[in-house]
């Protein structure tokens, strides 16, 4: 039973940072109709800019936590300026070239410097340690990272379907001409979106560094995973990104106490099951 | 109280100009669409753009709007040139669109269609003034913006531009598809903001409609104005304007 748990407890760290990523793929599709390839790039860079402020500036993990998002939801906004918003109107296929050959640049860049070996980065004083459940132990750097993945995903969830800022976010996703037609500044709105977007993957980059180091090579690795969790869960639905992010990571982690051999493929072969039943995903809208 | 005033008249003489066309040209992607079109419109008035389908009425609302990438000539609003002006900036120097197809949002409610547009200066109907003239509205907030009926679609897509502040309206074809109750409803309603002062420019196919409402018609054929005359010329016109709508 106690490792039913444990693979239980990483399904949901794992299904953490699909929610997260996947969400922000939502986002950044929904309103620049791009599929964000770059997104394990920035994930990564969130790591790095945590690792680069401990090490170089001494500032901890819970400023980590406020200005690497920041630091590279910037990074994001400016190639949105510069390149992404050349390619609106044209077929998905533009961005997804784009921002694949910007995540290889910026992947490459970070290997040449810091090679494939994972930089370590400790878990901060106060999330050292565990508690025993009764049933099983939990380490509490763990159980922090799912219940703050949880928090930021509905406040995310929030901001997009209760608040006015959110109103003229679906708005636009709907029709951008005309929202634009009522006053609102529609390129800067699609600005933001995508560093809101980048942000919540780079706040995903500095949960995950304690637990699986600062490694050039990390949001590759991941990224191919929550492409699959998107085509499951649907471009269409904020709600739909987090709950299927969480469900697949648990899923993946139960297929490791019951069938090890097909955890690391239960999620692509219930991708081609879905493509096969549902193209448009679980919760997604058709096209 | 709120039947009494819906908002305040601009202190501005009637004759004042607010909307001025001129040589108005514009494309849609290589194809050129409007080729000089002229017109004015003045504080206070309700002016028809009549003309056949694909004569290039929605097209000029548009332009004026700024939602059409590439187009020439000149558009002066309150005195200023807005031929270049992006959208956004134009909506918020106080001009409101109301599209032909309505441009209710599926994902939105009732009320978060309504509050969408923001207010781009004070003077803006509230809600409560809002919901007399559309008491429909009111049971509705709830529901999903396209789960309403036409009629009341067409009055939600009326209703947010005023809250607004905006003072000149653009009305596409208000009355399409709609059954003769709204339609009459509809009139009542722009009879109403005109006598609050706001200035109306309609772009309408029916006739009749327009006739109960207009102060002023021009004829739109190929992309230019061809013609216009007042709604006290009207009989002296009929003949005329049959031959131009083809009706």
């Amino acid at each position: 039973m106690q490792a039913l748990y444990a693979q239980l407890l990483v399904g949901l760290i794992n299904g953490s940072f699909y929610a997260l990523l996947s969400l922000g793929l939502a986002v950044i599709f929904g309103m620049l109709n791009i599929i964000n390839f770059a997104h394990g790039a920035v994930y990564m860079m969130g790591a790095f800019v945590a690792y680069f402020l401990l090490n170089l500036g001494g500032i901890n993990y819970w400023w980590a936590l406020i200005i690497a998002p920041i630091v590279v939801g910037i990074f994001g906004m400016i190639l949105e300026r510069t390149m992404l918003q050349w390619l609106a109107g044209l077929d998905h296929l533009y961005g997804l070239l784009l921002t694949f050959g910007i995540a290889l640049i910026i992947q490459g860049v970070f290997q040449n410097y810091f090679g494939s070996s994972g930089l370590p980065y400790s878990i901060p004083d106060q999330l050292k340690g565990g508690m025993n459940l009764g049933f099983m132990f939990l380490p509490i750097y763990r159980g922090w990272v799912v219940i703050f993945s949880l928090v930021v995903c509905l406040a995310t969830w929030f901001l997009i379907e209760k608040t006015q800022l959110g109103a003229y976010l679906r708005a636009a996703t709907e029709n951008p001409t005309l929202v634009r037609a009522f006053g609102i500044n529609v390129p800067r709105m699609i600005t933001l979106t995508y560093g809101l977007g980048v942000g919540l993957a780079a706040l995903a980059g500095v949960l995950s560094a304690p637990i699986n180091q600062v490694r050039p090579l990390m949001g590759a690795d991941l990224i191919i995973v929550v492409f699959a969790v998107v085509v499951i869960g649907g471009m269409g639905s904020i709600m739909g990104s987090i709950i299927t992010g969480f469900a697949l990571g648990v899923i993946e982690g139960l297929t490791k106490y019951f069938y090890p051999e097909a955890s690391n493929t239960v999620v692509f072969v219930l991708m081609v099951v879905v493509l096969l039943v549902k193209p448009t995903g679980l919760t997604g809208r058709a096209a | 109280m709120a039947e009494a005033k819906l908002a305040e008249k601009p202190a501005a003489a009637a004759s004042a100009e607010v909307l001025a066309v001129k040589d108005l040209q514009a494309w849609y992607g290589e194809s050129h669409i409007l080729h000089g079109i002229n017109f004015n419109v003045k504080a206070g008035e309700v002016v028809t753009l009549l003309g056949r389908n694909g004569a290039g009425k929605t097209t000029t609302l548009k332009s004026v709007m700024g939602i059409i990438g590439k187009r020439s000539g000149s558009v002066r609003f309150d005195n200023r040139e807005i031929i270049r002006a992006t959208s956004d900036r134009i909506a918020r120097l106080g001009i409101a669109l109301c599209p032909e197809e309505r441009g209710i949002f599926a994902s939105l409610d009732v009320r978060e269609n309504l509050m969408l547009p923001p207010v781009v200066r004070s003077g803006g109907l509230s809600l409560d003034q809002i919901f007399t003239l559309f008491p429909n509205l009111k049971e509705r907030l709830s529901s999903q913006g396209t789960k309403l009926s036409g009629g009341e679609q067409q009055m939600l897509a009326i209703a947010r531009i005023l809250r607004t502040g905006a003072r000149f309206l653009m009305l596409d074809e208000p009355t399409e598809g709609l059954a003769p109750v709204i339609i009459q409803q509809i009139g009542h309603t722009i009879a109403r903001l005109k006598s609050e002062g706001f200035t109306i420019l309609l772009v309408e196919q029916n006739f009749r409609f327009a006739s109960t409402v207009a102060d002023r018609y021009y004829i739109v054929e190929h992309g230019k104005v061809i013609d216009g005359f007042a709604n006290s010329e009207l009989s002296a016109n009929m003949d005329k304007l049959h031959t131009y709508l083809g009706v």
